[in-house]
């Protein structure tokens, strides 16, 4: 037991649970969430106290998108290029109307903008946590959220007039 | 933010039940791998709701129903472990005995204690002589209790530590009274002071 500035870990938990579990929604579905969320928590309760608590929540994400890698690893039976997060990321039982669209819309997008826009709007980074959890610079952040929001915004349309 | 940011949001965004959920896993998971250092409870009393704290070594905090809990687990945090989680199941026994006790069923506490949140040395001393030395129904001065750890010229230190006594009531620094009979000081407020004294019979 260590002297630290940490708030109590109960007080962190509360705080980031909702983010990291719809992250973790998005990244490996909604049926694996569970598992590697509680694989997340216990590794940020084991480092909690040499957490930099500048940035808690760029922190817990950094270790929320680690362990979605190795399970997505884990995962992975055939040898192929291993993908960042799964292809198809599956809405919850309890979608509504129009949310389907959204989610099969975000499971088109390449890897690199679909982790951007879970980190974005499932996560609710800041383009400069997300800049540091993806360790590019912030604008590049930016960039790469906005780019997939014009993918998506793109595909959206095509539906409507489909 | 433009409507598919807001779709986006509201697409992708968790039930709050489920992270709940998956939060108080969380902390059972954390607790059979010995992880959560702290774990405590809310207790119910007829003054209001309480905290209950512990460590493996034993109980570590009582906090009042008029102490800002918060604060208190931020303390806690800080100065012994951050790995700190609500784990009600593990404090079973401590809010048993309280519950008795304000019903008025215990008389004294069968708990280990953990004494790390007072310093070792005179100030633990004094916690523990109110804790062995004065009985259910008794009370006894200041100055005795400083008498009985060792110092009897040091009634002010002694009223300092049962001032800041981190575990009130099964530590029972309500029953250390002025040398005029006045009540003095509560950390839980004088009213409640007044309360557990009559519940236990003391004064009238």
């Amino acid at each position: 037991m260590t002297t630290s500035p940490q708030p109590p870990f109960q007080a962190f938990l509360d705080e980031h649970r909702q983010p990291v579990l719809a992250y973790l929604r998005a990244a490996v579905g909604h049926g694996d969430a569970d598992d590697v969320f509680q694989e997340t928590f216990i590794a940020a309760l084991r480092a909690y106290d040499r957490m930099d608590g500048r940035h808690p929540r760029a922190w817990v994400m950094t270790i929320a998108r680690r362990k979605a890698i190795d399970h997505y690893r884990a995962r992975a039976r055939r040898p192929q290029p291993r993908k960042e997060l799964p292809e198809q990321p599956v809405p919850g039982p309890e979608a509504q109307a129009g949310d389907a669209e959204v989610w099969t819309a975000v499971s088109q997008l390449s890897d690199a903008q679909r982790e951007a826009v879970a980190l974005r709007f499932a996560a609710d980074l800041s383009y400069r946590e997300i800049g540091e959890t993806l360790e590019i610079s912030e604008p590049a952040a930016r960039r790469r959220v906005s780019d997939a929001l014009a993918a998506l915004r793109e595909q959206v349309d095509r539906e409507d007039v489909a | 933010m433009n409507r598919i940011e807001r779709q986006l949001k509201r697409a992708l965004d968790a039930p709050p039940e489920e992270s709940e959920a998956a939060a108080l896993r969380l902390a059972e998971r954390a607790d059979r791998e010995g992880l959560a250092d702290v774990a405590y409870a809310k207790f119910d009393s007829p003054l209001g709701v309480g905290l209950v704290a512990a460590t493996s070594r034993g109980l570590l905090r009582v906090v009042l129903p008029k102490e800002p809990p918060d604060r208190v687990l931020e303390q806690i945090s800080t100065r012994l472990t951050p790995r700190v989680l609500e784990l009600p199941a593990r404090l079973d026994r401590e809010r048993r005995e309280l519950e008795e006790y304000f019903n008025g069923r215990r008389e004294s506490f069968d708990l280990e204690l953990d004494w790390r949140l007072t310093p070792s040395g005179f100030y633990r001393k004094v916690l523990r002589t109110a804790y062995s030395k004065v009985p259910f129904g008794d009370t006894a001065s200041y100055g005795e209790v400083a008498a009985w750890a060792g110092s009897p010229r040091a009634y002010r230190a002694a009223g300092t530590a049962l001032a800041t006594n981190p575990i009130p009531i099964v530590v029972p620094c309500h029953r250390v009274l002025r040398a005029s009979g006045e009540l003095g000081l509560y950390g839980g407020g004088p009213e409640m002071k007044k309360w557990l004294l009559r519940l236990e019979g003391a004064i009238d």
